[in-house]
């Protein structure tokens, strides 16, 4: 189980290996489309990192309710510990 | 009940490739041009497939007319003649007629004499699946030459003013001529198949247009399939370090970028990126792809392939193979 601040940090480390984001840019409110300019299938590669450091399955499915970092964050804590 | 027993023949200790052979339609479909029929640009397409250009077949360029300047260039690449070849197999998804198969007229136009000729349909996947039956076939005794070849008419079946589907799915044949070997050219296969995603890649029943979920293909493609790429290097007994050249199936650059990346193939691995001016032209990519890096000088005779197809089904198949 990992705090707020934790997977926001581990987020942002997979934004920005996988799509370049700077870290402080990787805020809860950011949409990943559109004020982050990740496409769809960076999601799928953040998604992928998401599930290995996290230990959370994210379906095809449940992957398009994710708009934002704080969506992200959000299943996360739900989903994981 | 008959005593007799049945004779097998001697077989082969292996099989390699002989000859290569590309037919690319003369039709040449930029993006400005799907742009100006579709909401779509250059700048979208080539970030997210990293396609420039793509060929789409016209008149004189049916699947069996592809197929056949293909084969014709990978025999005379061969040093054989049509005499020589016992065995036919042409790789496809988008064959207009379910009956009969392609095989047996793509045999008779080249002049073949009566070989073994079928069809093989597993998506994408279907030239690696069809150059692991014609090795075993060989090494097997039941063929001494084959031919395989890859072809594909996507555009016949694309919805074109898809845009999901439209800028990545093309046309094209390509094909090898594979003879007995004292050693091995094609390394085993590692193949598969996961059915419970077979609606990922179709052409629903009582529609014309292919459909795909992007995103579950991508993440399938770039997880799973690079423990098949490592698994058909460790079936054939090389590493990564070996791999002189990398040619998946030309799908997507992402997906071969991330491939190439997570294999740890050496900086001197040389990948094939056809796709950038072929689009995906599914069963014929891994040919078409090895045929241009031949002809520019990239890929050198006796260089060690790593080749991989995968699509619908879902189904993939990987090998090693050495280039004539």
């Amino acid at each position: 189980m990992s705090s707020t601040a934790e997977i926001q940090t581990g987020l942002a480390e997979i934004l920005e290996e996988v799509a370049g984001v700077a870290p402080a840019d990787a805020t809860p409110e950011k949409s990943f489309t559109e004020d982050l300019d990740v496409d769809s299938l960076s999601m799928v590669e953040i998604a992928t990192a998401v599930e290995d450091k996290f230990g959370v399955a994210i379906p095809d499915d449940e992957l398009g309710g994710i708009k934002t970092v704080g969506d992200a964050i959000s299943f996360i804590e739900k989903n994981n510990g | 009940m008959s005593a007799a027993a049945i004779q097998l023949p001697t077989g082969a200790a292996g099989a390699r490739v002989l000859g290569i052979g590309a037919y690319r339609p003369r039709r040449r479909v930029t993006n400005d041009e799907l742009a100006q029929v579709m909401d779509t640009n250059d700048e979208w397409i080539q970030t997210r497939v990293g396609i420039a250009e793509r060929r789409w077949a016209g008149d004189g360029e049916s699947l069996v007319e592809m197929s056949v300047a293909a084969g014709q260039q990978a025999l005379d690449a061969s040093g054989l003649t049509a005499a020589d070849v016992d065995l036919v197999i042409v790789a496809s998804a988008s064959l207009a007629t379910q009956i009969p198969g392609a095989g047996p007229e793509v045999a008779h136009r080249l002049g073949l004499a009566r070989p073994g000729a079928y069809d093989v349909n597993a998506g994408c996947a279907g030239f690696c699946y069809a150059l692991s039956a014609a090795a075993d076939a060989i090494r097997a005794g039941s063929a001494r030459t084959a031919l395989v070849v890859g072809a594909e008419r996507l555009s016949d079946v694309t919805d074109q003013t898809d845009r999901a589907t439209a800028v990545i799915f093309a046309d094209g044949a390509g094909a090898m001529v594979l003879g007995a070997s004292d050693t091995p050219g094609v390394g085993p296969v590692v193949w598969g198949s996961d059915g419970d995603q077979r609606d990922a890649i179709a052409i629903p029943q009582g529609t014309e247009h292919i459909t795909m979920a992007g995103q579950a293909v991508y993440r399938w493609a770039t997880t799973k399939l690079t423990d098949v790429l490592q698994e058909a290097m460790d079936a054939a007994g090389v590493t990564a370090a070996d791999i002189d050249v990398f040619a998946p199936h030309q799908a997507n650059l992402r997906i071969i970028e991330l491939m190439a990346k997570r294999l740890g193939l050496p900086e001197s691995t040389v990948i094939a990126r056809d796709i950038v001016r072929a689009g995906n032209t599914s069963s014929a990519s891994v040919p078409l792809a090895l045929a241009a890096l031949q002809e520019s000088g990239e890929a050198k005779s006796g260089d060690l392939c790593l080749v991989l197809g995968y699509g619908a089904g879902l189904t993939f198949a990987g090998q090693v193979l050495r280039m004539p």
